[in-house]
């Protein structure tokens, strides 16, 4: 109850935070959620069931493809929302089920060269994906049951809502049967296997759900942003959301978010002082790897708070 | 109920067991004993899959489960507590128990026969099950692998490193779930507790069933003690 409460409260405060907040940082903000919807689904695969991917950039880049090539054929958010969702999902189901032949170091460096692969498949097809440019949605396309999701509410209010959303299924999932067992799976495998649990089921199911999140959220930042391009399938996205989980707390429903936020912050406050932002961002992880190796909220977790999911 | 016959194992090409046999009835605590290295431990996890048969068939009430995928093999009814607890670290104890119970679809009067055999578990439900003791993390174990509701226990050495009030703890529990209809195999060093629970006595020497007894028959000085396991 009390956990329900707090992500309730969280959600209530990014609503309220909408009338408050001066238009710069309302778009930071919308930005932020709907990358945490992303860091959210790292997290089911990574912080919850142990996966160390190196691939969810191609997850990401489904959802925001297939909505913005859907968006570009003349279709709305109603259709190009759900279309991104079930792209980074299938997706993932296709990756998944090559990839989970493998386990640790190895499952990273299948996951990487598919994500690597994607990204060279948009690079080749060009004319179709705008190449490494890129393409900019047509207006039309960036509406949402008669919202325009190019001006300030519509944005922040569908970033919100796929935020809310996606939290409070990210809750509901951790604690439902399948969650525990995701946990179980982390922790010991063999041990799993022996209650009768089948590893490459469960590691499937939690990297599809994983990939519905990133493609969800792939396909709400092309609806919200406008912008569709190679550089959100690149490497890049696949470290990012690892960080901002590491940095929040792996395992907890509300790290991604807390670490999305603080990462897009600190790079966005430390570049407008210094050109050598990357190396403020350097020794903030460093100093979370020496100081909280569990991330904010694990390490809150871990000396008191222990009700956080 | 459980058949080992002729079984053949090992890993890799270090073969450890050969032409094992051995049979777990209902009601029963069958006790396998023997030298470190005998082939106790990869006789139990050869009837877990873990460890596949080369030769040889291990059947559960005349259906053959060597052939299974290992996770299909707690699902025909066979619960296994290895060496060691490997209990889920940051889970709670009613979490270990739900992980438990969700595998064979058991609900809440599994939950509550378990829980009835470990009193001392319902007290700490909410307790992350790292920091309980070492007994009670044992109990976990055993209560883990017993909401499967098996019709087969496998326990390796479940009194390693307690203190005696837990070892006579797990002895009651063991000889609770003889009643039950329960066949145990239990891998045992002590003959203490060999002798306070057994009903027959295995023997293993170099991956093979070198003796079985009735517990009736041995004593706590008895040379086949001296011979095959070394005390």
């Amino acid at each position: 109850m009390k956990s329900l409460a707090l992500h309730l409260a969280v959600i209530a405060l990014l609503f309220a935070l909408q009338f408050v907040l001066p238009p710069y940082h309302h778009t930071n903000i919308a930005r932020v959620m709907v990358l945490a919807v992303f860091a959210m689904g790292y997290n089911i695969a990574f912080g919850y069931t142990g996966l160390l991917s190196l691939g969810h950039a191609l997850f990401f880049g489904a959802g925001l493809y297939a909505a913005g090539l859907m968006a570009n054929g003349g279709w709305t958010g109603l259709a190009t929302l759900p279309a991104g969702l079930l792209a980074g999902g299938l997706v993932a189901l296709a990756v998944g089920m090559l990839a989970l032949r493998t386990a640790g170091v190895s499952f990273m460096i299948v996951t990487l060269m598919f994500a690597q692969a994607g990204y060279l498949t948009i690079l080749y097809f060009g004319p179709v994906t705008g190449g490494d440019e890129g393409f900019v949605l047509p207006a039309a396309a960036r509406n949402l049951a008669g919202f325009d999701l190019a001006t300030e509410t519509p944005r922040y209010t569908l970033g919100l809502a796929l935020f809310a959303v996606a939290l409070l299924a990210n809750l509901a999932l951790v604690r439902s049967p399948l969650g525990r067992v995701m946990v179980a799976m982390r922790e010991n495998e063999e041990r799993s296997r022996m209650l009768g649990y089948n590893p490459f089921t469960v590691k499937l199911t939690a990297l599809v759900i994983s990939g519905l999140y990133a493609g969800v959220a792939g396909a709400g930042y092309a609806l919200m942003f406008g912008y569709v391009g190679a550089s959100f399938a690149a490497i890049q996205y696949s470290i990012l959301p690892m960080l901002w989980v590491l940095l929040g707390g792996a395992g907890t429903v509300l790290g991604p978010f807390i670490g999305a936020l603080l990462m897009f912050y600190l790079i966005d406050l430390s570049s407008s002082v210094t050109t050598a932002h990357q190396m403020v961002v350097g020794v903030a992880l460093l100093a979370l790897v020496l100081f909280a190796p569990k991330g904010l909220l694990g390490t809150l977790r871990e000396r008191g708070l222990k009700w956080l999911p | 109920m459980l058949v080992l016959s002729g079984v053949d194992g090992g890993y890799g090409h270090v073969q450890v067991l050969r032409g094992l046999s051995l049979e777990a009835r209902a009601g029963e605590v069958t006790c396998v004993m023997g030298r470190n290295g005998a082939g106790k431990t990869t006789l139990l996890r050869a009837i877990m899959g873990q460890v596949r048969a080369t030769a040889g068939s291990i059947t559960l009430d005349g259906q053959a489960v060597h052939d299974l995928p290992a996770h299909e093999v707690p699902r025909a009814g066979i619960g296994y507590v290895p060496q060691g607890r490997r209990l889920f670290g940051p889970m709670t104890v009613a979490e270990n128990i739900e992980v438990g119970l969700m595998t064979r679809g058991k609900g809440a009067a599994t939950r509550e026969h378990v829980l009835a055999l470990f009193p001392r578990l319902r007290e700490r439900l909410g307790q992350v099950s790292s920091t309980l003791s070492g007994g009670e993390q044992q109990m976990l174990a055993i209560a883990r692998a017993l909401c499967l509701e098996p019709k087969v226990l496998l326990l390796d050495e479940p009194t390693e490193g307690l203190q005696p009030s837990m070892i006579a703890l797990i002895r009651e529990t063991v000889t609770a779930l003889k009643a039950t209809g329960v066949a145990t195999i239990l891998v045992e060093q002590r003959v203490d507790a060999v002798l306070s629970v057994a009903d027959r006595v295995a023997f293993v020497v170099g991956g093979t069933v070198a003796e079985t007894l009735p517990a009736e028959e041995l004593t706590a000085d008895a040379p086949q003690f001296r011979q095959y396991v070394g005390v």
